[in-house]
């Protein structure tokens, strides 16, 4: 997988994780192409479609849209599978996904597409597994009232 | 309240959270831009704090702005400081902004390295992992070099949870450290059978996007793969297996070896992959083309064999390497011989492919092609003349074939032409050329055995030309043609080959006779082609075990002395051919009596009979040459034009196919023809489509419909007898009546899938297997090769006997022949007379005088006229047609007792005098009594 970005109907970038080391602009500007090929297609048409060089695989669950690109050689069908298991992943983790707890918790959506997915590759495909390794990882995690008992002066 | 007051003075101080930045990004979108202007001021502000929370809440708020698409590359430094914090909360969201805003021209990335080393090697999992993932984000070729060690030690890190990271993280490492990849690969392939589901699914993926750039390298782990293929419950896993197989080619060849065994059960669903099976041919790979070509030789059919040959053939021209080429050859010959030729419908062509097959250089493959020659000329008596004029061509170029006279194997293609020209040579254009062309001096570099055909069929040959120049005015050119075999044959008498010394010594002597009667201008020709007069005939593989052993031979004895071992192997003629002589040796000059000629020729013409492939020849022209072997009888093979080239059925192949176009093409000029008249008579008619297409399957007339007539199917080709061979009953239950019925197939083909059906009357019925329904038919067990009977018993169940009974049924069945099956229909009657249901019972005459008193028989009588019988004949016929036993006889006068199935009593008084006969009868069934006079009236009435 080349990258994966997440973005509102409205055009919003909610999520972007990139395989390829590209330079900003370059992001920028296949995002925002993207951005608008994706979006002015019809409910009805087809979740693939060739696009420059790649294949784009795309769903829409409620007001998000997922979207992966992926080599030419690579299955369609799997990458649909990816982007619902993660679909299924962020579910299980805030308990039924919205637009804005991917919003807000921006950044435990990247971990936990990281432990789902690593160099464009699926790592783990047992979702108990990449819960436990978030929740483990949480835990580690310094509750956030710490920063309060920091001194500040 | 202390706390309340820090905790205000804390909110001021902290300013904003990243929920805090969402939420005013969100409660500012008429000036975003502005709102997050400040922000970033605040955070920059933040930044240059000491406190690493408040520089990690700051990166965390930047990463977000990075994805709104803000540039942060200002930052990249505060994002190393915030990684290298110790705390995970801290580590983690630095190796997140890192992974989200480092790319690979970023500066800062070397001052990661030792950071990262550290964090790869910590004792807490998650700090290797976080590394790790933002690893897998930013890896510079540097970063690959320096850190592929640490990584590789990683693999094999007890946690799952780091192995499988680092496994992943390998492929991004390969990528840009390529040297890395030798020495780790054997450790990653280790993984492929990690004990843990993620850590193999991962080396799946990561050997699967390896092999995709260079399959040929991994095509050692096909195995491996196969393996994982067939025990993995993983989807996600099998998915990239099959994908990587397909890399490997391995997925066509299993493709093609699975169709192979389709091919089996469903023909149909196979052939219509033909071109992609043909395209396979084309594949570098040879086992493919080797499992392609078997895969063909199971699908062709009369349709497609010229088709997938011209193909083959194009291929054979291609070929590389011999080995390949050769194996094309013998499929091409399989694929067209295969069960005695049966999808050939030109033998025209197949001879014309046989030809060019010679044009191979190098084959090994010559004595398959010569064989292939023999068998098709001989067996073919239609193909004779195309085919003794294409073997002398081949015979005119023999110096082509041989080359520089290497000895390659298509020589022994000349074996089959010498032969087939001097067997069948009255069907030469130009005899004399070819006997020319047969006694070249180069003739003599040939392999022995196919020296001693030529000489043996020169010989043939010089009788033939013989006999057309004589024929001719002048008589001169007989004997230069004698000249010309006393000249050339010496050449042979030296041979070093015992079989062509003895032939050609033989046959010059005989030409040398020849010439002294031929000076005397005495005519020989006829005499001299009574030479070779007769027909060979093919015979079957088995025939020879139907030969009885002639008492007293023995077998195994030798008949002259073995021979000494100095003879060297070479002299002997080849095995194939060798063998074949004694077979054609002709059956005419043997001294066998007639009596044992005439069984063998029965028992052939049984055998010939038996098979449908066996082309016959026209009776006429076999009785003449077995009656009277005159010379004048030499039997000239006739053509046999009930055998057409093309075997009727399907029209076939490119020709066929465009005759069949065009007739269609035809057609359909004619139909439009009609319809425009049909439009002109219609003006209305613009409603209606007119074929402008394509037709539809109900346009095109069946061209081969007039070829099913001529179907070598007499009319009747079954016939059905029947006998009540069993009755048994009481009044009560009705009667069972057993009826064996006699099918005999009297026609040349297999009859099987017979079903024997009747029409149930309210009376009698036809008792069916259990299970059946009452329409359904009775299967016959059995299928009828041509020629023969067999018995199959029904069971009736009658109700009542007193009236004759006739069913109607029919019996459908499948008529096989070699090339077609049809389903046929017979309707039949089964007549059960009353007759059938009297069983013969003897009776005393007194206990028949006492039933005669008893006055419960009802009296019938019947007058016969004109019997011209002895009266114990008369007698003896009302016993064996009726069943009746004679109780007393006086004179012409005789009393006769029968009983019925049921118990009816049936008694006769049978009087003669002179030809008339008359006939009382008394019986308790008046119904029953008169059907039986009537059918004994009637059984008299035929004679």
């Amino acid at each position: 997988m080349q990258f994966m970005l997440l973005f509102s109907r409205q055009g919003k970038l909610r999520l972007q994780k990139w395989y390829v080391p590209l330079c900003d602009k370059e992001k920028k500007k296949i995002t925002r192409e993207l951005l608008q090929t994706v979006l002015a297609r019809k409910p009805k048409m087809c979740s693939f479609l060739e696009w420059r060089d790649l294949k784009v695989v795309y769903k829409r669950y409620a007001s998000l849209y997922f979207c992966c690109a992926i080599e030419n050689q690579d299955n369609e069908l799997i990458t649909l599978e990816i982007i619902h298991r993660y679909v299924e992943l962020l579910d299980k983790y805030f308990g039924s996904v919205c637009e804005l707890d991917i919003i807000f918790n921006f950044e435990k959506a990247y971990f936990i597409l990281d432990e789902f997915l690593l160099g464009g590759e699926a790592q783990e495909t047992s979702k108990k597994n990449v819960l436990k390794a978030i929740e483990q990882a949480d835990l580690l995690q310094e509750p956030r009232h710490e920063y309060f008992n920091v001194p500040v002066y | 309240m202390a706390l309340k007051i820090v905790k205000g003075s804390i909110d001021r101080m902290f300013d904003k959270n990243l929920q805090d930045l969402v939420r005013g990004i969100r409660n500012h979108k008429e000036d975003e831009a502005k709102y997050i202007s400040t922000c970033i001021d605040e955070i920059k502000q933040e930044l240059k704090q000491d406190n690493i929370a408040v520089k990690a809440n700051a990166v965390c708020k930047l990463t977000y702005l990075q994805m709104l698409g803000y540039d942060v590359s200002w930052a990249a430094f505060n994002i190393v400081e915030v990684m290298s914090s110790s705390k995970f909360t801290y580590k983690r969201i630095g190796y997140l902004a890192a992974s989200q805003c480092f790319h690979e021209s970023t500066d800062v990335i070397m001052l990661t390295t030792n950071q990262i080393r550290k964090d790869l090697s910590s004792p807490n999992q998650y700090d290797t992992g976080v590394a790790l993932t933002g690893l897998s984000c930013f890896v510079t070729p540097d970063l690959a070099r320096d850190l592929a060690n640490d990584i590789m030690t990683l693999m094999s890190h007890t946690k799952p949870y780091i192995r499988k990271k680092a496994v992943l993280i390998m492929y991004k490492v390969f990528l840009k450290y390529p040297e890395s990849l030798r020495p780790a690969f054997p450790r990653l392939k280790e993984k492929l059978e990690d004990p843990d589901p993620g850590v193999q699914s991962a080396a799946v993926n990561v050997i699967c996007e390896l092999a995709r750039r260079n399959p040929k390298n991994y095509l050692s782990l096909a195995p491996l793969f196969f393996k994982l293929m067939t025990s993995s419950t993983n989807n996600w896993v099998l998915i990239k297996i099959i994908k990587l197989v397909s890399c490997f080619c391995v997925v066509k060849y299993l493709g093609l070896l699975a169709m192979s065994k389709i091919l089996k059960t469903h023909p149909k669903s196979v052939q219509s992959h033909k071109d992609l099976i043909l395209q396979c041919l084309d594949d570098k790979d040879e086992s493919i083309r080797l499992r392609a070509l078997d895969l063909l030789y199971g699908m062709v059919s009369k349709k497609n064999l010229m088709e997938i040959v011209k193909k083959l053939m194009l291929h054979v021209d291609k070929a590389e390497g011999t080995t390949y080429r050769d194996e094309l050859l013998t499929k091409i010959i399989d694929i067209c011989s295969q069960s005695n030729y049966q999808y050939i419908t030109n033998f025209e062509w197949y001879i014309s492919i046989l030809v060019e097959l010679t044009r191979l250089e190098g084959t090994r493959h010559g004595h398959l092609i010569a064989s292939q020659m023999l068998d098709v000329a001989i067996r073919v008596k239609a193909i004779r003349i195309f085919a003794v004029a294409q073997m002398a061509t081949l015979l005119d170029n023999a110096h082509l074939l041989t080359g520089n006279m290497q000895r390659n194997g298509i020589c022994e293609v000349l074996y089959a032409a010498a032969w087939i020209c001097g067997e069948f040579s009255e069907h030469l254009e130009n005899p004399m050329q070819t006997l020319e062309a047969m006694l070249r001096p180069k003739v003599a570099t040939l392999p022995g055995h196919i020296q001693a055909v030529y000489v043996q069929n020169a010989a043939k040959l010089f009788s033939t030309v013989l006999k057309s120049q004589e024929g001719s005015t002048e008589g001169t050119a007989a004997q230069e043609t004698s000249q010309l075999m006393i000249d050339r044959l010496p050449l042979f008498v030296q041979s070093a080959n015992l079989e062509v010394q003895e032939r050609a010594s033989c046959i010059l002597q005989l030409v040398k006779y020849i010439q002294k009667l031929q000076q005397k201008e005495v005519e020989v020709a006829e005499e001299v082609s009574a030479l070779f007069a007769g027909e060979l005939n093919p015979v079957a593989p088995k025939a020879q075990k139907k030969v009885p052993v002639p008492e007293g031979l023995d077998l195994d004895a030798w008949i002259n002395e073995p021979p000494s071992e100095s003879e060297s192997e070479d002299e002997q003629p080849k095995a194939i051919f060798a063998k074949e002589e004694p077979k054609h040796s002709r059956s005419r000059h043997t001294e066998v009596d007639e009596k044992e000629l005439a069984r063998r020729r029965e028992a052939r013409k049984q055998e010939q009979a038996n098979n449908p492939f066996y082309i016959k020849a026209s009776p006429s022209s076999q009785k003449v040459y077995q009656e009277s072997p005159g010379v004048e009888h030499i039997p000239v093979v006739q053509i046999d034009l009930t055998v057409p080239l093309k075997v009727p059925g399907l029209p076939m192949s490119d020709q066929y196919l465009k005759l069949e176009e065009e007739r269609r093409q035809k057609e359909r000029a004619d139909k439009k023809k009609k319809e425009k008249k049909k439009r002109k008579e219609k003006r209305s008619g613009r409603g209606r489509r007119h074929d402008s297409g394509p037709e539809s399957e109900e346009d095109i007339t069946p061209a081969h419909m007039v070829d099913i007539v001529t179907e070598e199917m007499p009319e009747m080709c079954l016939t059905l007898n029947h006998k009540v061979c069993d009755i048994q009953g009481n009044l009560q239950d009705g009667s069972q009546v057993v009826v064996s019925v006699i099918f005999e197939n009297k026609c040349d083909s297999l009859l099987k899938s017979m079903e024997f059906n009747v029409l149930d009357s309210l009376n009698s019925k036809l008792q069916r297997p259990e299970g059946s329904g009452p329409h359904d038919g009775f299967t016959v067990p059995f299928q009828l090769p041509p020629g023969v009977s067999n018995e199959a018993r029904l069971v009736f169940t009658v109700q009542s006997i007193v009236m004759p009974q006739k069913m109607k049924g029919t019996l459908t069945f499948i008529v096989k022949n070699e090339d077609s099956s049809i389903h046929e229909k017979l309707d039949f009657k089964l007549h059960f007379t009353c007759t059938s249901y009297l069983i013969t019972t003897p009776c005393y005459s007194d206990a028949f005088a006492k039933l005669l008193e008893s006055g419960d028989l009802k009296c019938s009588s019947v007058r016969l006229e004109e019997v011209n019988m002895p009266f114990h004949h008369l007698l003896a016929r009302i016993c064996f047609h009726h069943h009746f036993s004679v109780v007393e006889r006086i004179d012409s006068c005789a009393s006769m007792y029968s009983r019925s199935i049921q118990g009816h009593h049936v008694c006769l008084l049978v009087k003669t005098s002179g030809q008339t006969v008359s006939i009382d009868a008394k019986c308790d069934e008046p119904t029953l009594l008169g059907n039986v006079l009537d059918e004994i009236k009637q059984t008299f009435s035929q004679c």
